[in-house]
């Protein structure tokens, strides 16, 4: 700590080189914090995915529908503790650039399956209330300005004609990551207008006791359908998520592929910033040394400044990402989530430290093992 | 007393014997030292004249324990320097060794105070201590009213001061200086020589110079000359003519 | 007065640390941004491909997909009379009505289910879209459980090799042929007789989701839109194929597009960070070369210009890396599910001359702007005092 003063003197000595070398690992930091809540964001539905979930649909495809009278069969088997059922309504409010994802769903059973999204309780009486309400998402009635009360006209694309839903609840996730999105109204109200498809449902979610079930009652279901008209395919509401996230193609890979190129140039940055540092500091080393200051103590003082300006820029850097990520999603509804956690900004930061000790490594052997008798000659 | 016939005596403080330093360039061997004794008593101020290349700077250097010997070994105060390892040396110049350079070789980016207090940072001396002592130096040296001052805004022989403030702010054993007037006007140069007298006179400090200014080595108490490899008393008279 | 190029050539191997990390930061920036962009563009060519411009697609009105649109066999008929559909040789109308299930079906590379577009389509389809061409094995015959599959879907699906048995809404079906389109989205498709599917999947007999006509001419799609939509029997929306194509690449190329951007914008300001940091000590490095320059006669002017140039010099030397980096992607298939037809679509990256003159573009911008201020420094430095330094 008391060579913090001296860590810090040299670094002021050529501020234009320190503010760039920072800004540059800021820069880097904000694109990661940006890279890991676009990732997170197509990820969403695996990270809050309930273990003692699991969704049924179709065997075909999700597309396809399966029946209403599977609810009571459902019910039926052991550990299952309630089921309810959703169904994609895919309407167009205004513009078809104004995407956001709308159910249909069971009101009877929905917040018993899924208790994370909360919900003022007098709000969620008077959707019960209304046929035609509607409970939505706290990130869509921002994006739109709804309040409640508001009348919302949706054209059908699935289900043709104009749709209007008075907008009752706003729900919000109890975790950072929940997808707050969504518009969700009245199966009933769908099952009276729809001309065709009635008593056909998009899917099933069923909650049942214990995790550990979950794979017993998974085979249970698909046993219990086969043979019939309507085959379900069951999984966990993460592997569900996850094989729906897969299915955007790998995201990962062009995350990590870009995280590499960018952490690869700052290493470079940074380390070349370093060694010009070492280099114009070449006598200045050998006057410390002569004084007394061993070996140790100089690749100390290096590394500390390389590490200094990684970690204060990827500081900033990561603060940046947070801030951005708090003004929204940029692409406009498509991203369900667009959210840095803590534990991503600390991952951030420990990146920067990993850059910044990586980066000082080779100037900081060279301070180091810098013979006094050459270095004094270089003045 | 100085002596540089390899003669043994109890009181020496620095003893040097047999040192032998040979450099490589190329194909060709260089002897720069051949054999070399020397023993300083405490308190003396010792100035090497000599030719460039004569290897002042080179003897200057494994006294301080900046280079190691081809051969030979170095003693100051009861310990061998010669055999150390390059952690024990840095530990053992912090505590022993002032260094005054020609070029005056502050850090341009700490002020005067800063500088002088660079040494301390290596002791365990408490801030208020360091503080103190550093005060104390820049007093010694005349330059209280400069602390605040970075090295751009001294003149040479000011900047001089404040390195030798920096050499004995940790109260070492002895000082070593390399031509430490070789870039001052007279006035200042003359100055300087002042200082490291009251240093040898009254505070009784072991002071060995390095000059090739027959001015300078006049105020030291002994003067030596280096020649082959070996040094020579010279006698005043000598160096005056 | 203009000072030499070859002059700042040596100055640049004189400091070539720094110049290989400024010119690594804009290889990578310009490297990543070609490659969101030929991602963009091979999503969007591959889906605009699709259409010809010779057929119109039509759909129930108010449908903006094939999912969820529906056709029934006297609308058909209706389509078929009309004068601007082309006829075969054996004077048949030339339009194929045909319906879309998607199926699942898990993927080659993480075995993970995919969803697959499984295409009913009539025995007209081969003329209405001359593109389609059996690479292996022959078309399936009407009324049999056979498939034909798309050249991509064999290989982007597990189970889809010629000869195999794939099971559909609880038949079974043979795999009898591969076909191509050349790189369009009927590539990643499974075709089968229409009847036959809508009979396994139990839905309405008569009942199809598009039909898709070949016209006469192109010019008679006006004349043909004007027609269907006048006509009390229909209610359907008339859009040219390649025009229905190019819609569905929206969303998705978009959103590409615009992650692409951004990731670019952001690592730019890295990269012209970079180029400033080696400028600043390039101009650091020979303050006394420049002083002499200028008390040679050199004008402030050529000082900013041989800067500038450097700079631009060697962001272009980065940008030429960054473009032969991303070369190799040219025709590298990857797949993603499209949202708006809500299945899994193989594309190629498209790495062509003009994102490449693009990328070039990109770079020279960014060594101009990364040179600019370091330049103006260098002009700026007091002659008198730089000669002194050092």
């Amino acid at each position: 700590m008391r060579f913090l003063p001296f860590v810090l003197r040299n670094l002021k000595r050529k501020k234009t080189r320190t503010l760039l070398t920072i800004g540059s690992i800021a820069v880097s930091l904000f694109l990661f914090g940006l890279l890991v809540a676009i990732e997170s964001g197509l990820n969403a539905g695996v990270d809050v995915a309930g273990a003692d979930r699991l969704v049924i649909r179709n065997r075909i495809s999700l597309i396809q529908p399966l029946p209403l009278a599977y609810q009571q069969q459902l019910l039926q088997i052991p550990h299952v503790e309630q089921a309810t059922f959703s169904s994609w309504f895919g309407a167009v409010y205004q513009d078809q650039r104004n995407f956001f994802p709308q159910f249909v769903i069971d009101t009877d059973t929905y917040r018993e399956v899924f208790p994370e999204y909360e919900i003022p309780d007098e709000q969620w009486q008077a959707f019960l209330a209304d046929r035609e309400g509607a409970v939505v998402g706290r990130a869509t009635a921002d994006r739109f300005g709804w309040q409640l009360g508001d009348r919302i006209p949706l054209q059908g694309t699935i289900f043709p004609g104009t749709w209007e839903l008075n907008i009752r609840a706003i729900y919000e996730g109890r975790e950072a990551e929940a997808d707050e999105t969504q518009l969700w109204f009245h199966d009933a109200y769908l099952e009276e207008r729809r001309r065709w498809g009635k008593g056909l449902v998009g899917w099933y979610t069923v909650k049942v006791d214990d995790p550990e079930h979950a794979v017993e009652v998974a085979a249970a279901i698909d046993e219990r359908f086969s043979n019939s008209a309507w085959e379900t395919t069951t999984e966990t509401e993460r592997a569900f998520a996850a094989g729906f996230a897969k299915q955007i193609g790998n995201i990962r890979l062009i995350v990590l592929s870009i995280g590499a190129v960018v952490m690869f140039t700052l290493l470079l940055v940074t380390g070349s910033a370093m060694a010009t540092a070492v280099r114009e500091r070449v006598p200045e080393l050998g006057v410390l040394k002569t004084i007394g200051f061993g070996d140790t103590t100089v690749l100390g003082l290096v590394l500390a400044e390389s590490v200094l300006i990684a970690v204060v820029g990827g500081g900033i850097g990561v603060v940046l990402a947070k801030l951005f990520t708090l003004g929204g999603d940029p692409t406009g509804g498509m991203l369900p989530t667009f959210h840095l956690g803590g534990d991503a900004m600390a991952a951030g930061l420990a990146l920067s430290l990993v850059v910044g000790l990586l980066a000082g490594a080779i100037p900081a052997a060279t301070a180091m093992r810098l013979e006094i008798v050459d270095a004094l000659r270089r003045v | 007393m100085v002596r540089v016939d390899g003669s043994d005596s109890d009181t020496a403080l620095i003893r040097v014997r047999k040192l032998n330093k040979k450099y490589r360039r190329g194909a060709e061997t260089i002897d720069v030292l051949q054999g070399l004794d020397l023993d300083v008593d405490p308190g003396e101020f010792v100035a090497f004249m000599g030719p460039s290349g004569s290897g002042k700077t080179t003897l200057l250097n494994l006294l301080g324990g900046l280079d190691v010997p081809t051969s030979g070994s170095v003693t100051v105060d009861g310990d061998e320097i010669t055999h150390m390892s390059g952690r024990r040396l840095a530990r053992w110049r912090a505590r022993h060794v002032g260094f005054i350079f020609q070029m005056y070789n502050l850090i341009p980016v700490l002020t005067a105070e800063q500088n002088v207090e660079l040494p301390l940072l290596l002791t365990s001396l408490s801030r208020d201590r360091r503080r103190r002592q550093v005060a104390t130096a820049l007093e010694l040296v005349g330059l209280a009213d400069r602390m605040k001052h970075y090295p751009r805004q001294l003149s040479g022989g000011q900047e001089q001061r404040v390195a030798i403030a920096r050499a004995i702010v940790t109260d070492p054993t002895f000082l070593l200086a390399d031509e430490p007037t070789g870039d001052l006007d007279r006035t200042s140069a003359d100055e300087i020589l002042n200082l490291l007298t009251s240093l040898s006179k009254d505070y009784g400090k072991t002071i060995l110079m390095v000059t090739h200014d027959p001015r300078a080595a006049e105020r030291a108490s002994v003067e030596l000359h280096l020649d082959k490899g070996a040094l020579v008393e010279a006698g005043r008279a000598e160096v005056a003519s | 007065m203009a000072i030499p190029v070859s002059y700042n050539v040596r100055s640049v191997a004189a400091r070539w640390t720094t110049t290989v990390v400024s010119v690594l930061g804009i290889a990578g920036t310009v490297g990543v941004f070609l490659a969101m962009l030929a991602m963009a563009r091979g999503f969007q060519a591959t889906l605009i491909a699709s259409g010809s411009p010779d057929n119109v697609i039509v759909l129930r009105a108010g449908a903006d997909t094939e999912m969820t649109s529906a056709v029934n066999l006297e609308q058909v008929r209706v389509i078929a009379d009309a004068p601007e559909v082309a006829r075969g040789e054996d004077g048949r109308p030339l339009l194929s009505p045909e319906v879309v299930v998607i199926g699942a079906f898990p993927l080659a590379t993480t075995g993970t289910d995919a969803n697959v577009q499984i295409r009913g389509v009539s025995d007209t389809v081969l003329q209405v879209r001359p593109k389609v061409e059996l690479v292996e094995g022959r078309f399936f015959r009407p009324g049999l459980a056979e498939l034909v599959v798309g050249r991509n879907a064999v290989t982007t699906y597990q189970g889809f090799t010629l000869g195999s048995t794939v099971e559909i809404g609880g038949l079974d079906w043979r795999v009898v042929g591969v076909f191509s389109t050349g790189g369009t989205a009927f590539d990643s498709e499974v075709w089968c007789d229409a009847t036959l599917l809508n009979q396994t999947f139990s839905r309405p007999e008569g009942i199809f989701q598009s039909v898709t006509a070949r016209l006469t001419s192109r010019a008679e799609l006006g004349a043909l839109e004007d027609r269907l939509t006048a006509d009390p029997r229909l209610t359907v929306d008339v859009t040219g194929e390649q025009a229905y194509y190019a819609k569905q690449s929206e969303m998705v190329s978009t959103l590409i597009r615009a992650l692409g951007f951004l990731v670019a914008l952001v690592m730019a300001v890295g990269a012209v960070f970079g180029a400033l940091n080696t400028m600043y000590s390039a101009v650091a490095a020979r303050a006394r070369e420049i002083a002499t320059l200028r008390a040679l006669g050199f004008g402030g002017g050529s000082v900013v210009a041989s800067f500038v140039l450097e700079s631009v010099l060697i962001a272009l030397v980065g940008g030429a890396i960054g473009c032969l980096a991303v070369l190799p992607l040219n025709g590298f298939t990857a797949g993603t599910m499209n949202w708006q037809t809500f299945s899994h679509l193989a594309f190629a990256f498209q790495v062509t001359p003009a994102l490449m003159v693009w990328g070039l573009a990109f770079a020279g911008f960014m060594g101009l702007v990364g040179g600019l201020l370091p330049a103006l420094r260098a002009a700026r430095m007091p002659v008198a005092a730089a000669l002194r330094e050092l």
